[in-house]
Order: structure tokens, then C-alpha cells, then sequence
């Protein structure tokens, strides 16, 4: 009963001066509308930006190192005190990680782990003319690479599955398909490092964004890369991880490394600077739609504190007749409240609308094929961080205000008169 | 015996900004159930800062005073706002309607805090004091469409809403005209007699006061009479 009557009065307050109250709200629905803006904007472009690298880059990667044998003979020979054996070269298999098949098969059962992509790189010369230009072919489990690293996305022209589905054929890199003229359905010739040729048909274009990396890079499926290396097809060189929680990747980079005894690259280790580059964003991002909203926060101050100056009668009547002062300060904090989840939620309504508004702005890039409008992330994280947040704030703007409120003594107000 | 229903144990207060100045010098007296007193004396004799201490309004005093057989000296805020709520019922010289709220809501307002009974009783019960108050007809205006005189009936509706031990008027009819003050004074003399409610109104109108059953005269914060 006492919650109900307090809200009651809160909103004959409220509306009794509409006006006011409204200005209020529209000052908390304007900094939530431009926070979620704000956020939804700059992280879709910092998505964008980060995926330029991060979505094509495993969290962990496991691969062999060419090293030197560590057992050199010198080792053994520790008890002589001088040695004259010096540098054995690397020996043994080379790149391809020793017994892969059970290594992926157990990496699909960690529960850390969201996906396993095996690959097959393999040193090229595409031939052109009588020229030969040093190439990298990728050979990649198709649906592996599409469902961890987006490969569809980069793949502007031709089917990408036909990589699967034709025989010997080959995604070529934008750039060096633009050297070769080399269009889809056209068959090119490769030249293995064994020195073997090959021939392989175009079924589309790779286009990463990276202009150096598409003079490179091509892609092939894991049998015709084996194949073009005469390796089995055990024959795995690297060992794409894609893990739930990339926070985790240093951690389980070490563990893998001890386990499966083969080398571990952790995303955080190979591309550092685009961590830095994005929380120092967000970070920005942040701080800009916070400071928005405790100005709001402050224009719901000023109104309240005015809405008490006029009511002081009101309010000491109700404290005449038996409301305590925690009533009165209740009722001053449900003015603000109200203020704050309505003017809120409408700010996330708008806010929607104009992150959607912008989301249809064209905006071309040679470097993002897949890309056509501004990119804006819809992440419900933000919209929970703006709504609570104009609770919060409108609460403590509200919370000065009304516990002045709940302090004015009825005697003074009423004798004054 | 009749029953005590409030009750002053040698209260005293004094202001104390910006010399310590005594305002009331061990007052004490008691008010028994039904009787209809005044009090009266001139301005700045403390009269009207008995009546705020008598409400519990006021804390900052010394001394004792107990309501309805129940020390009221070093309750806390919310407990004492429990008390008025229900136990008194005040009239002042400004009617103080809230102008948000009809009529009707006004006078419920008390009510509906104390919650002893549902909506729909208390809007009963409030309808039935604006009959007793001859305003039943205004019931749903809104406070600002109303005179100065219907006003103060409002005002003594709500006082009434919880059926209070005790109403306490400061100057009730300070700001009414001649009929008015008659009307007002006619419904006090009503709810004593018929009602036997309780009454203790401050007033320097000393015709007003010469009516009542009892009067208290003060000086210079002392109980004269």
C-alpha cells in the first residue's frame, strides 16, 4: 500500500510539472541515444579494423619450427670439458607436426576449444610467361577455415567451396591474379620447390585487405596442396586453434606446446599492438558516452532540486499528516527513477534507430571487398551498460536533491507562512 | 475518571540563535478525551511552539510528553510520522492541499498511508467526512477551484480521515472572514459534541476562544490560566 501511494505521488509530482520533467528526460533519452551510438560506431569499426588481422589469425597456432637439432653431439660430450662437433643442421620431417590427426582429434574434445583448422602451406612459383613469381599456397580444410576464420568474406568473386568440390583448383590472391590475368575458370601452372609443375584452375579470388599478402598468398584444399608437395596425407604443417575465450590463448599456448611437443604461437604474442590499438578505442568510446550522461545526470539534479523548492509546502504537509522522511525521500528518488528508465529506454530505442541509420550509410573499401556500409555492432552488451547506467546515475541525481527533501522540517515550512 | 489522552510534563524550550533565549518555561498540563481547549495568548508568548512540540513536529525540547499513554520524548523520525499519521490531525492557518490531488484524494491521502483499510473504505470514509463537513459536492475539484473556506474544510476533512485521538489546530480560522470562521467554528463545536473528539486549537481570537469548553492562557512561555 505505502509503495503504491508513494508512487502515486511521485507521478501527480511528475506530471504537475510535465514540462520540466520532460526536458529532464529528454536530456538522459540523448546521451543514452548518442552512448549507444557511440559504441555501436567506433566497435563495429574497431571490429572491422581488428578483424582485419584478428579474424584471419588462429588464437593459437601450432607448427614445427625448422631449428637446429637440440641433441647436439656436444651435448653428449659435456664430461670432456671441449668439444669439437659443432653445428649439426636440422634434420628429420621438417615443417609437418608428427602424428596431427590425434592432436586435432583431442583438441576438438578440450571444451576450451571452438574449432580446429588444419593447413597445408606449401612455397609456389606461379608461372607467368617465362617469369616466375614466389607465391604461398594455403591448403585448407574449406568449411573449417570458413566456419573459424570467415574465409567466405574474403573471397569477393567465385564460389569458395568449389575449392572442395573442382580438383586441383585454386583461389588465387587479388593482386597476383591481377599479375597473372588470370580469371576465374582460366588454368594457371605452378611450380613445386621439388620442381615439379602443376596445373590448377582458377575458382575464385582472395582478397584480404593487405595488398602484400595478395601478391602471396593463394589457397588450395589440404589433398591438392599434399598432393602438389608428394606428401601423404597425414602431412600437416600447421594447426589452426580458434578457442571460446581468447584471453586464455598465452595459457593454453604453453600447455599445447608441452603437450603435443610441437611450437605454439598465442595470438596475443603475434599481433599485440591491435589489442593495445582497440581498448585504447573502446576505452575513448567509453568515456565519451559516460561523461554524456552525467551531464544528464546533472540537468536531473538542477530539475529536482527546483521540483523541491516549489513542493516544500507539499512536502511538509505530508510530513505533518505521517509521512517519515525516508517516504519523502522515496518519493523523490521515484521521480528520478522514472526519469531515468523511461528517458533510458527511449534512448535505447533511438539509439537503435540511429546506429541502424548509420549501418545503411554506404561506405566502400578496395581493402574490405565484403564491406559496403558503415560497419556498427549491435552488441546487447551496450544497451544493458547504457540502461543500467542511466539508473545509476539518474538515482544519485535524484538521491542529493531527495535527501534534502526528507530533511526539511515541516515546523519551519508551515510556521513561515 | 476521565481518560487522559495527551499529556506536558514541565517541557521546556529555548532558541538558542543567536543568544539563548527561553521560549517555553516548564509547561505542563493535560488534555482529557472529548474536551475542546484553546489555547490562547499573546504573540510570541510560545504558543504555537507548544502546539509544534504537543505534534511531535518539533523534537528539540526538554521535558516529557506523552499521547494516548505513550512517551513521544526520544522516538525516532518515522516512528513519530506513524504517530501523527494516526493518532493526530492537524488544521493550519493555510489549508495546505496538495494541488496535484482532487479533493477527495486529499483528504484520503492520510488514509491510504496509514493502510488500515482498503481504497475503497477509505474513499467511504472520506466521502462521509466531507458530508459531516457540508462539502461533499467539491469532492472531486481540484483544491484551486475552491474558496478559502471550503478549503479549510477540506483541510479539517483530512484531519479527520484517521479518526485521531486529538486534532490540533494552529490559527485555524487566521486567514477566514467572519462567516467563515463562524463555519468553522460551528463544525469544532460539532465534532466535540457530537463526535466527543478531542480538540486543542491555538488562537489569539479571543471570541473564538471564549466558546470553547476550556482555555489555556499563556505568557511569556508560562501556562497563566
Amino acid at each position: 500500500m505505502n509503495n503504491k501511494l508513494i508512487l502515486v505521488i511521485a507521478k501527480s509530482l511528475l506530471l504537475a510539472r510535465w514540462k520540466q520533467t520532460l526536458v529532464a528526460a529528454v536530456g538522459v533519452t540523448f546521451s543514452i541515444t548518442m552512448f549507444i551510438t557511440l559504441l555501436g560506431f567506433m566497435t563495429g569499426l574497431n571490429d572491422l579494423l581488428d578483424g582485419l588481422i584478428l579474424n584471419r589469425t588462429p588464437h593459437v597456432r601450432l607448427f614445427n619450427e625448422v631449428k637446429p637439432n637440440p641433441e647436439q653431439p656436444a651435448t653428449f660430450s659435456k664430461d670432456l670439458g671441449y668439444t669439437f662437433i659443432h653445428s649439426i643442421k636440422p634434420s628429420g620431417n621438417g615443417q609437418n607436426i608428427d602424428n596431427a590427426t590425434a592432436i586435432m582429434q583431442n583438441l576438438k574434445k578440450d571444451p576450451r576449444v571452438f574449432g580446429v583448422a588444419p593447413k597445408v602451406s606449401a612455397q609456389v612459383f606461379y608461372n607467368v610467361g617465362n617469369i616466375d613469381i614466389n607465391g604461398v599456397i594455403n591448403g585448407v580444410d574449406v568449411e573449417s577455415e570458413a566456419r573459424l576464420f570467415k574465409f567466405q568474406d574474403y573471397v569477393p568473386a567465385g564460389n569458395y567451396l568449389d575449392l572442395k568440390n573442382v580438383p586441383n583448383s585454386i583461389i588465387l590472391g587479388k593482386a597476383a591474379a591481377d599479375k597473372m590475368l588470370a580469371n576465374i575458370g582460366d588454368v594457371i601452372q605452378v611450380t613445386t620447390p621439388r620442381g615439379d609443375r602443376q596445373s590448377l584452375k582458377v575458382v575464385g579470388y582472395f582478397q584480404s585487405g593487405l595488398a602484400d599478402l595478395d601478391k602471396v598468398q593463394s589457397y588450395a584444399s589440404l589433398a591438392t596442396t599434399q598432393k602438389l608437395l608428394g606428401r601423404p596425407i597425414s602431412y600437416i604443417t600447421d594447426i589452426n586453434i580458434k578457442l571460446n575465450n581468447i584471453a586464455l590463448a598465452p595459457a593454453l599456448a604453453v600447455e599445447y606446446k608441452k603437450m603435443f611437443d610441437t611450437d605454439a604461437e598465442d595470438i596475443q604474442t603475434a599481433n599485440a599492438q591491435f589489442e593495445t590499438g582497440s581498448n585504447v578505442r573502446s576505452i575513448i568510446s567509453y568515456a565519451v558516452g559516460i561523461t554524456l550522461l552525467i551531464v544528464a545526470g546533472f540537468g536531473i539534479y538542477n530539475i529536482l532540486n527546483m521540483m523541491i523548492y516549489e513542493k516544500m509546502d507539499s512536502i511538509a504537509i505530508l510530513k505533518a499528516t505521517g509521512f517519515s522522511g525516508r517516504d519523502v525521500k522515496r518519493i523523490f528518488t521515484t521521480i528520478a527513477l522514472s526519469i531515468g528508465i523511461v528517458g533510458g529506454l527511449f534512448g535505447l530505442g533511438f539509439g537503435f534507430i540511429l546506429s541502424h541509420i548509420i549501418h545503411q550509410i554506404p561506405f566502400n573499401t578496395v581493402a574490405l571487398p565484403t564491406v559496403k556500409t558503415f560497419p556498427v555492432n549491435y552488441n546487447l552488451k551496450f544497451y544493458l551498460i547504457g540502461i543500467s547506467f542511466s539508473i545509476i546515475t539518474t538515482y544519485f541525481a535524484g538521491l542529493f536533491p531527495a535527501r534534502k527533501a526528507s530533511k526539511i522540517d515541516p515546523v519551519i515550512i508551515i510556521r513561515g507562512k | 475518571m476521565e481518560e487522559i489522552i495527551l499529556e506536558a510534563k514541565s517541557i521546556c524550550k529555548s532558541f538558542h540563535d543567536p543568544v539563548t533565549i527561553p521560549i517555553l518555561k516548564e509547561v505542563s498540563f493535560s488534555v482529557n478525551k472529548g474536551d475542546f481547549v484553546s489555547i490562547i495568548g499573546k504573540s510570541g508568548c510560545g504558543k504555537s511552539t507548544l502546539l509544534y512540540i504537543l505534534s511531535t513536529m518539533d523534537t528539540d525540547y526538554e521535558g516529557e510528553l506523552i499521547i494516548d499513554k505513550e512517551s513521544m520524548t526520544n522516538k525516532k523520525e518515522n516512528e513519530l510520522a506513524k504517530i501523527r499519521n494516526e493518532k493526530i490531525g492537524f488544521v493550519f492557518q493555510f489549508h495546505y492541499l496538495l494541488n496535484e490531488f482532487s479533493v477527495l484524494r486529499n483528504v484520503m491521502l492520510p488514509g491510504i498511508k496509514l493502510g488500515k483499510f482498503s481504497e475503497k473504505e477509505i474513499e467511504h470514509h472520506a466521502m462521509e467526512k466531507l458530508r459531516i463537513l457540508g462539502i461533499q459536492e467539491q469532492a472531486l475539484k481540484m483544491p484551486n477551484q475552491l474558496s478559502g473556506g471550503q478549503k479549510q474544510r477540506v483541510a479539517i476533512a483530512r484531519a479527520l480521515i484517521n479518526n485521531p485521538h486529538i486534532i490540533m489546530g494552529d490559527e485555524p480560522t487566521g486567514n477566514l472572514d467572519k462567516k467563515n470562521t463562524e463555519i468553522v467554528f460551528d463544525i469544532f463545536s460539532q465534532l466535540a459534541a457530537e463526535f466527543n473528539q478531542t480538540l486543542l486549537i491555538v488562537t489569539h481570537d479571543n471570541e473564538f476562544a471564549s466558546r470553547t469548553q476550556r482555555i489555556i492562557e499563556m505568557e511569556d512561555g508560562r501556562i497563566i490560566k
